[in-house]
């Protein structure tokens, strides 16, 4: 029912490198012409082990600028639009027609009316040349070494995520277990932040956001076991493949797919939807950077493209869950391919799958973010007393139920 | 882990204004505390005796500069007083709807930053937008949208201009209807709202007029007192209104200070309403003072805040010769520390921000 | 905060006509050797003046007996040959509002305070210290509070000195009038 655009993400760059490696081998025989030892080193070149070194780093930059840079801007994009519309103002518009010199200068044009796609790379650029303060009695090594974690932790999320059936780095068998243990380790950046910067409202920010994600990674596991009792796997691709099957009710099969959500998984959805808010820092969930009072928590006291990365990573964290509620409970990719085009040969799908999971973890994102800015946060002894007084017997109830489910049928 | 102070300000997002509040905290429970104020003195009462009368309403405009046609108000009323006085009755009337136009727009700006305290930003921009109708409206009525000026010893400035009803009655009925509907979607009826605002910073009736507590903070204990009511100045006699007063159990705490605050923007829009339809069409607005003055006077007013009361003496020179100004912040902030204990550290915006700080009546 | 719930005061909000002269009245009957001036100068609005040992017991008999709960402000005026410290007390029973001038020597500016009494006293007396020097025995925490704690001056009093720069004396009064 659903095809990739990217049937296998090594082979199609494998492909691609083997042809440019293959015009740089001629290149250097041509060269070897006038002098001799080229050509071993043209032999080298187009060799295998070469080849497949190339392959793994184009692989990897691919899916990192993939990742960091289209998916990271469009969705700061994307909220940046829909919070101010839900405030009743225009938002970002600084775009490309902004620029001072030609040919976007031009005399008779509002110069700041354009889409604002251009805003966050121009507050990147802004945050780069800022200088970057090191408080006097802070720990250097850690109060350095936080963002490393919290940005590298939070890469490793995707190198397992698949974004199709084809296109991942690496497909684990035990793909959403690695996925959530890389999650569930920026607390730890977090807090080593927050004791490091020497400055009490970072320590309290970083107490309260250990003791925050540590007591909602526990109803979040217990949804994804609640989960794994009916999917009896943990590989992202084929939880997705149980889904993508209409539910068969009665012997009749019903026009709903057979996702995760609208079966007894209900309950584990939801326990997994409260507590992934709660893990991404957002409000209502936010008093670890609650800014009213704690300036801005455990960020305080970083400056420039510090501040910049461990802001930006948090919008990758918040892409990171929308994917994983999108793999686990609302059938990833799966959806129907409404036409194949024959382009030289080769298959294209008219809506392959990347378009769908997109799809569907820029609804999830639009989700939180309206909720965000629509409620306020909630405190932080509130939030403990949500965490584990509610989701954790209503994640042992969703255990039981798939269990139940499993067993009748 | 030991207590510690922890100061919040006097550079800190939250409290709005320049001043220091010192808390100490034990873990996340806040032990005691110690407000810190006095960044903002200016000298006020010492200028304001070498200034004539008149002059000194430029300056008591900006004492709170939020609400600033209340604070020059209450002012020209003492110095009226002192003077033995009246004002004609178009300008009591035309009195009365500046004020409440300026309530309003000072409610507005406390509720636009009470959202964003608890972490509600939408909050902000909904009031500064229904903010910037009232604003339209004062600089319509007197020309400036802050520290206008406007308020004279023994009248107003200048009379209301021809259009000012019809825009002020569209205004009203635009705003009505946003405060009926939106904003209980955002702040009444939302369980996270209600969940941070309940039950915290509660001071009971007695302490607080014990303390000196005046205005929506008392009313919100459930002690029926509005200046308006209880010791009525310029029409206010005239005008049928409630004063919003807390009746249910459990008074005294955040969410029934902002409930009190809320229902006076109903209110204020009722008394501007009937203002409009009561007042003579024609007459004089002003009257002349005397240059100079001896005697005693003092003025007592419902401000957006609480009692702003100011005590003029004058010995016979044209201008006064001592001015006490009574802030009602600068009591409710001695009543601080009774409302923080107890309380946990995340609190203390929602608790100093129910209570409506203005450094600027504050430090004089 | 006691721990039993105190009993909301059951104000109804609105003044009672005529009170002023009743309260008068009792003031007198209490303390009519010690007030030096008692009158009523506005409708709800009555003046006394004392010395400044008498302003306890006076304090006492208007919140107690009275029931002038609301201590609204507290001024200190400084006339030169001697200070006054008035108290604005208000009855929110009846709306009833009493000014209490209390007379303080030039060179002993002491009196006793009424935090004991009202509580709102307490950051009023204060100021009144920081700007104009009167002491108030008694206070709890009588330190600075408007101006910065190494602050040596007084700068209400009318011996500070004041710039008074021509553009505030009219020309009228440049001339040698008045």
């Amino acid at each position: 029912m659903s095809a990739p655009l990217v049937p296998n993400l090594f082979a199609v760059c494998k492909v691609l490198v083997a042809a440019i490696l293959s015009i740089v081998q001629q290149l250097i025989y041509a060269l070897s012409g006038p002098i001799p030892p080229l050509r071993g080193l043209g032999d080298f070149v187009g060799s295998d082990p070469i080849v497949s070194i190339v392959t793994w780093l184009i692989v990897v930059t691919v899916v990192v600028l993939w990742v960091t840079v289209i998916n990271l801007f469009t969705i700061m994009w994307v909220e940046r639009k829909l919070y101010s519309r839900l405030q009743d103002r225009y938002g970002i518009m600084i775009s490309v027609w902004s620029l001072p010199f030609w040919p976007f200068n031009r005399v008779h044009r509002p110069t700041h009316k354009g889409l604002g796609y251009l805003q966050n790379l121009a507050d990147g650029v802004k945050l780069i040349q800022k200088e970057n303060i090191t408080p006097r009695n802070a720990d250097s090594a850690m109060f350095h070494i936080s963002p490393v974690l919290i940005a590298s932790s939070t890469l490793m999320v995707f190198a397992v995520l698949p974004w199709s059936s084809g296109f991942y780095v690496a497909n684990l068998d035990l793909g959403v277990l690695f996925m959530l243990a890389a999650f569930s380790l920026a607390p730890l950046g977090i807090m080593i932040a927050g004791y490091a910067a020497n400055n009490k409202y970072t320590l309290v920010g970083g107490f309260r956001a250990g003791a925050m994600l540590l007591s909602y990674s526990i109803p979040m596991v217990l949804a994804v076991i609640a989960l794994v009792v009916s999917t009896g796997t943990l590989d992202p691709v084929k939880i997705v493949q149980q889904q993508d099957h209409p539910i068969v009710l009665l012997g009749t099969a019903l026009p709903i797919p057979a996702w995760n959500v609208f079966g007894p998984q209900v309950l584990g959805f939801l326990v997994f939807t409260v507590s992934m808010i709660a893990e991404m820092e957002r409000v209502p969930f936010d008093i670890p950077e609650a800014e009213a009072e704690l300036v801005e928590g455990w960020t305080t006291e970083y400056s420039g493209m510090r501040f910049g990365i461990v802001f930006a990573f948090k919008w990758l964290r918040m892409l990171a869950a929308s994917a994983l509620i999108a793999i686990l409970y609302l059938g990833g990719w799966s959806g129907p391919v409404f036409a194949t085009l024959s382009v030289g040969g080769i298959p294209v799908p008219i809506v392959p799958e990347e378009v769908w999971f997109v799809l569907r973890v820029y609804l999830l994102s639009a989700f939180f973010v309206w909720l965000s800015w629509s409620v306020p946060r909630v405190r932080i002894d509130q939030i403990l007393n949500i965490g584990w007084k509610r989701l954790i017997p209503y994640s042992l109830l969703a255990i039981l139920v798939a269990a139940a489910f499993r067993v009748i049928g | 882990m030991p207590e510690f102070w922890i100061n919040m300000g006097p550079q800190h997002p939250m409290t709005h204004g320049l001043w220091n509040m010192k808390v100490k905290v034990d873990g996340e429970t806040i032990t005691d505390a110690k407000p810190e104020i006095g960044y903002l003195h200016r000298g006020y009462e010492k200028i304001m005796e070498v200034r004539e009368f008149q002059k000194n309403v430029v300056l008591t405009d900006r004492l709170c500069y939020v609400s600033s046609i209340t604070w020059s108000h209450a002012y020209c009323l003492a110095v009226e007083k002192m003077m033995g006085i009246e004002t004609p009755e178009r300008g009591q009337w035309i009195r009365v709807i500046a004020l409440e136009l300026q309530r309003v727009a000072s409610h507005l700006m406390w509720l636009a930053s009470y959202g964003p305290d608890l972490g509600l930003l939408t909050g902000l921009l909904w009031c500064l937008r229904e903010r910037e109708l009232f604003l339209d409206l004062i600089q319509l009525m007197s020309g400036a949208r802050m520290n206008q000026n406007y308020p004279r010893v023994g009248g107003v400035r200048n009379d209301l201009p021809e259009n000012f009803e019809a825009m002020c009655k569209r205004s009203i009925e635009h705003f009505l209807e946003k405060v009926k509907n939106e904003y209980p979607q955002i702040f009444q009826e939302s369980k996270v709202f209600r969940m941070r605002t309940e039950g915290v910073g509660t001071i009971s009736a007695a302490d607080a007029i014990n303390w000196g507590v005046t205005g929506p903070n008392l009313r919100a204990c459930g002690v029926n007192v509005d200046l308006r009511r209880l010791d009525p100045y310029e029409t206010y006699e005239e005008i049928d209104f409630e004063p919003q007063v807390w009746h249910d159990g459990g008074a005294g705490d955040s969410y029934a200070r902002f409930e009190c605050r809320f229902n006076e923007l109903n209110e204020s829009c009722k008394i501007i309403l009937q203002a409009l339809e009561k007042m003579p069409k024609t007459g004089p607005y002003r009257v002349k003072p005397p240059r100079r003055a001896e005697g005693e006077g003092y003025a007592k007013t419902e401000d957006s805040r609480g009692e702003a009361l100011f005590f003029v003496i004058g010995d016979g020179d044209d201008r006064p010769y001592r001015v006490k100004i009574r802030s009602p912040v600068f009591c409710t902030m001695a009543a601080t520390p009774q409302l923080l204990r107890g309380n946990k550290l995340a609190d203390v915006v929602s608790i100093l921000g129910s209570v409506d700080v203005c450094v600027g009546e504050m430090d004089k | 905060m006691s721990a039993v719930a105190q009993p909301v005061p059951e104000v109804t909000g609105r003044p009672v006509p005529l009170i002023e002269k009743e309260v008068l009245g009792s003031l007198k009957a209490a303390f009519g050797s010690k007030l030096t001036d008692g009158k009523v100068l506005r409708p709800r609005h009555l003046a006394v003046s004392i010395d400044r040992k008498d302003l306890i017991p006076l304090c006492t008999y208007l919140k107690n007996t009275l029931g002038f709960e609301h201590l609204s402000c507290v001024t200190a005026v400084d006339w030169k040959d001697h200070f006054d410290s008035i108290y604005h007390v208000e009855n929110y029973y009846n709306g009833c509002m009493v000014q209490v001038t209390a007379l303080i020597p030039y060179d002993d500016p002491k009196i006793a305070s009424v935090t004991g009494l009202w509580r709102a006293a307490n950051f009023h007396e204060r100021e009144a210290w920081d700007l104009m020097g009167v002491e108030y025995e008694g206070h709890p925490n009588l330190e600075r509070i408007l101006l910065p704690t190494d602050f040596k001056f007084h700068p209400l009093r009318k011996d500070f000195a004041q710039e008074v720069d021509r553009q505030y004396i009219t020309r009228r009064k440049l001339r040698g009038g008045t």
